[in-house]
C-alpha cells in the first residue's frame, strides 16, 4: 500500500551522494564508500562475482530487463579470445533521462561498476558509448577516466591484482538506434549504426566478432553497492522477481519532475502523493511508464507496481521508469503523432516495415490531427502498425507501433473527434510550462498542427538520428 | 535555369576532395594517431575522426572525409556512408552556435514547439539554417534525456533547461552579442569547434571547465530531498525536516489522495 513518508518510500543509493560537495571526484566517492565493493570483487574469484550479482537478481535497466548476472555468464571462458564490457550510455528513448543526470553526478559509480564487471567476465578492455549530444557528461566521464587510472583502479595491475583493464570513452553523433546493442556495436566498430540480426548474440559474437556483454549504465552502476553491502540487502529492496533500487525519472504536468530513487514495485500513485501530484488544478489523461516505446497508461493505471512482473501484466513495459506525465489539456493525437515522427526519423531504414511504415504512419497521423482525416483512416493507422510491429528487423519498430495501439485503445473517441469535427480540439498554450502565468502572452494563431516541423529529412542516403529504444531497452 | 547550370545533376564524377594543407595534416595527424591508439581496431576511430575534421573546420567538408579515409585506409564512399548517417556532423558550414531546441513529445507540448516558434521568427531563420552574422545555426533536436528539466534548449550540446520563448530569445542575443554564456548544466560555453575536439575525446582544458554548474538542478535533487526529509515546493505533507516551502498543504501527504489534481 501506499507509504505516508517519502523517507519510506525511497531508497537512495546511486542517487545517495548527489547533494555531497562535487559529488562527480573520485574524492568525493571515495569518502561514501567508493570503491569498496571493487575491492571486495578482487578478492573473490570472477565466476563468484557472476554468481552474486545472478543470486542477487539485478535486472537491466535499460527497458528489457534481462538478468545482468545471467548476461555475464553467457560470456564463454577459456576460449582464447578477448572479452568486451560495452556501457550504452546512449540515453535517446523519449522520456528517458536517468543516465545522463546519473553520470553527471557520480560518474565514479558506474566506472567501478565497470571494473568489477570486467574482471567477471575477463575482459581488459572495456568501452562505455555515450551519446554525442551530451558534452557536460562526457567532459565528467574523461576527468573521472582519468582520476580512475591516476589511482590504479584502471591500466595496469589494478590495485595489484593482477588485472589489467583500459576504458575509453567513445562519444556517439546523434542516432538513437544506436541504442540498440548491435547498432551499437557496428557504431563503435566505425560503421552506421544499424541492428545485426541475431543470433550469434553479442555474448558469442559481439564487438569485434568477441564475446561482449552490453549493459546500460544504471545496471552497472548499480553492481557496486551489491557488491560492497551484498545480495541480502539488495534483496531487501524491490520485489521478489524484481529486487533492488532504481531511479524513477518523473516528467512532464506534474508539480516536482525529477529523479526518484525508490525500490522496484513503487506505484505512480505513490511518487505523485509524494512529491506534489500533477500540477495544480490539473488531472492526470495518460502516462508512459518508460519512455515511448511502452504502451501507454491512463489514470486507471495509478496502482499499478512499477516493476517488471506489474507493469507487463497490466499491458505495457517498465522499459527504462520514463515516467512522463500528461495532463488532460494534451492532444493524444499530437503526443502520438510527434512520437511517430521521431520514430520516422529514427528508422534506420535497414528493414522495409520500419522505414515505409513509419513513414506512412506520419502521413497519417498529420492529416488525422489537421483535421483532414477520412473514415477508415483510423482502421489503417491500425493495420500499419500491425505490419510493422513484430515484423520489424529490430524493437524500434514494436516501439513505434506501441503508442499507436495503446492510444487508440484508450483514447480512440478523441481520435474520431479530430475526424468528425475537422480539426483538433486542443489548444497547446493550454499545455505549456507557462500557461495561465500572468504577463505571458500566447502567441494566437499558432497553427500548431502545420507547424509540426517535419522530423527531419530523411535523406537519400536513409539517414537517420539515434534510436535508442534500448537505450537502452526496450530493444536490448 | 539551364540544364548545365548544375554539374552536380548530371551525376558525373567529382573530382578528388583538395588534401588539407601540409601544417594542418601534420597537427591532425598527432590527434589521429592518439585516437586511433584508443581503439584494437583502428577503423573504430571513425566516428570520433569525424568530430575531430569538424572540429578543423566547423562541419565535415569532403576534405575531411578524404583525411579520414586516408588515415583508416577506407574509401572516401565509406566514410561518406557512415558521415551522413549520424545527425550531428554537419555537411555544410554552420553557425558558431548551434541551438537545437527539443520538440519531441514531452518538450513540445510543456512548451517547446512555441519556443522553437519564437526563435525562428527572432532570428529569421527556420530549421536549420543559420544566421547571417554566422553566429547561430537553428534546429530542432529530438530528446535530449532530460525531460525532467522540460522544455530543453541545448547550445553546442550544453544543457539550458527549463526555457521559456523570453528566455531562450534573451540567450540568443546574448550569444550574438558575444555575452559570456553559462548553461544551467555543463560548462561556460565555448565555440562549436571546441565542443566537437571535446567530443573527438580530447579533454576541456580549460581550468574548472570539469566541475562548472555543479551536481545537478533541483530536478536531480528532488527525490534525494525528500528522502531526506525535506520538502518540495508545492508538495504537501508533513515533512520532518526544514520546512522551507511555503505552505501549501490540505492533504498530508498520506495514501489515498488521488494522483489526479493533487493540490499544491
Amino acid at each position: 500500500m501506499t507509504a505516508t513518508h517519502p523517507e519510506k518510500l525511497l531508497s537512495p543509493v546511486l542517487s545517495a551522494t548527489w547533494g555531497e560537495e562535487k559529488p562527480w571526484t573520485l574524492a568525493t566517492y571515495r569518502a561514501h564508500d567508493g570503491y569498496k565493493g571493487l575491492h571486495e570483487a578482487l578478492r573473490m574469484n570472477p565466476d563468484d562475482v557472476i554468481a552474486l550479482v545472478k543470486d542477487a537478481g539485478l535486472r537491466g535497466r535499460g527497458g528489457a530487463g534481462f538478468p545482468t548476472g545471467m548476461k555475464w555468464q553467457f560470456i564463454p571462458q577459456g576460449d582464447g579470445k578477448p572479452h568486451y564490457l560495452v556501457v550504452n550510455a546512449d540515453e535517446s528513448e523519449p522520456g528517458t533521462c536517468k543516465d545522463i543526470p546519473l553520470l553527471f553526478a557520480n560518474p565514479h559509480s558506474l566506472i567501478e561498476g565497470m571494473i568489477i564487471a570486467s574482471w567477471a567476465i575477463r575482459c581488459s578492455h572495456a568501452f562505455i558509448y555515450l551519446r554525442g549530444e551530451t558534452v557536460p557528461v562526457l567532459r565528467r566521464l574523461h576527468a573521472a577516466v582519468a582520476e580512475a587510472y591516476e589511482a590504479g583502479y584502471l591500466g595496469r595491475d589494478v590495485l595489484g591484482s593482477g588485472f589489467d583493464l583500459d576504458i575509453t570513452v567513445h562519444a556517439g553523433a546523434g542516432a538513437y538506434i544506436c541504442g540498440e546493442e548491435t547498432a551499437l556495436l557496428d557504431s563503435l566498430e566505425g560503421r552506421r549504426g544499424q541492428p545485426r540480426l541475431r543470433p550469434p548474440f553479442p555474448a558469442v559474437a559481439g564487438l569485434y566478432a568477441c564475446p561482449t556483454v552490453v549493459n546500460n549504465v544504471e545496471s552497472i552502476a548499480s553492481v557496486p553497492a551489491i557488491l560492497h553491502k551484498g545480495k541480502d540487502w539488495f534483496r531487501t529492496l524491490g520485489s521478489e522477481k524484481s529486487p533492488g533500487f532504481t531511479l524513477y525519472s518523473l516528467s512532464g504536468h506534474v508539480t516536482n519532475p525529477g529523479q526518484y530513487e525508490a525500490p522496484l514495485g513503487v506505484t505512480l500513485r505513490q511518487l505523485l502523493d509524494i512529491s506534489g501530484g500533477v500540477r495544480e488544478g490539473h488531472t492526470l489523461k495518460f502516462w508512459t511508464p518508460g519512455g515511448s516505446s511502452t504502451p501507454m497508461f491512463t489514470d486507471k493505471h495509478l496502482d499499478v507496481a512499477l516493476d517488471y512482473e506489474g507493469v507487463g501484466a497490466a499491458g505495457s513495459m517498465l522499459g527504462t521508469k520514463a515516467l512522463q506525465v500528461f495532463d488532460e489539456t494534451t492532444c493524444v493525437v499530437r503526443a502520438v503523432t510527434r512520437w511517430t515522427q521521431f520514430y520516422a526519423h529514427e528508422s534506420c531504414g535497414k528493414c522495409t516495415p520500419c522505414r515505409e511504415g513509419t513513414y506512412w504512419l506520419v502521413q497519417l497521423l498529420r492529416r488525422i490531427e489537421a483535421g483532414e482525416g477520412v473514415p477508415g483512416d483510423l482502421e489503417k493507422l491500425n493495420d500499419i502498425a500491425d505490419n510493422i510491429n513484430g515484423k520489424s528487423f529490430c524493437a524500434l519498430g514494436d516501439g513505434a507501433a506501441s503508442p499507436i495501439f495503446s492510444s487508440l485503445q484508450y483514447f480512440r473517441d478523441e481520435y474520431e473527434q479530430h475526424l468528425r469535427e475537422r480539426g483538433c480540439p486542443f489548444d497547446p498554450a493550454a499545455s505549456t510550462v507557462w500557461a495561465g502565468t500572468r504577463g505571458r502572452r500566447n502567441p494566437a494563431g499558432k497553427a500548431r498542427s502545420t507547424e509540426d516541423d517535419p522530423p527531419g529529412d530523411r535523406g537519400p542516403d536513409g539517414r537517420n538520428g539515434d534510436f535508442d529504444p534500448s537505450e537502452n531497452g526496450v530493444l536490448a | 535555369m539551364s540544364a548545365t547550370e548544375h554539374a552536380v545533376s548530371l551525376g558525373l564524377p567529382e573530382l578528388p576532395a583538395e588534401p588539407y594543407p601540409a601544417e594542418v595534416r601534420e597537427r591532425l595527424d598527432a590527434d589521429a594517431a592518439e585516437i586511433v591508439a584508443r581503439y584494437p581496431q583502428s577503423r573504430s576511430a571513425l566516428l570520433p575522426l569525424l568530430h575531430l575534421v569538424q572540429s578543423e573546420e566547423g562541419f565535415v567538408s569532403r576534405t575531411g572525409i578524404r583525411y579520414c579515409a586516408e588515415r583508416l585506409e577506407l574509401t572516401t564512399a565509406e566514410v561518406t556512408a557512415v558521415a551522413t548517417f549520424y545527425t550531428m556532423y554537419r555537411r555544410r558550414p554552420a553557425g558558431e552556435y548551434h541551438v537545437g531546441v527539443c520538440t519531441n513529445t514531452l518538450c513540445a507540448v510543456l512548451g517547446g514547439d512555441e519556443i522553437f516558434d519564437e526563435l525562428q521568427r527572432h532570428l529569421g531563420i527556420g530549421n536549420n539554417e543559420t544566421t547571417e552574422d554566422g553566429s547561430i545555426s537553428l534546429e530542432h533536436i529530438e530528446c535530449n534525456a532530460a525531460c525532467d528539466y522540460a522544455p530543453v534548449v541545448m547550445v553546442n550540446w550544453e544543457f539550458f533547461d527549463n526555457q521559456d520563448p523570453e528566455s531562450a530569445k534573451r540567450l540568443v542575443d546574448d550569444l550574438r552579442a558575444g555575452a559570456e554564456v553559462r548553461p544551467t548544466r555543463g560548462a561556460r560555453l565555448c565555440g562549436f569547434k571546441d565542443t566537437a575536439r571535446i567530443l573527438a575525446g580530447f579533454p576541456d582544458e580549460r581550468p574548472g571547465a570539469v566541475d562548472e554548474s555543479g551536481a545537478g538542478g533541483a530536478p536531480s535533487m528532488a527525490g534525494l530531498r525528500l528522502a531526506h526529509g525535506e520538502s518540495l515546493p508545492g508538495a504537501s505533507g508533513p515533512k520532518v525536516v526544514s520546512p522551507r516551502q511555503q505552505e501549501t498543504a490540505d492533504q498530508d501527504g498520506s495514501d489515498s489522495n488521488g494522483a489526479e489534481g493533487d493540490e499544491a
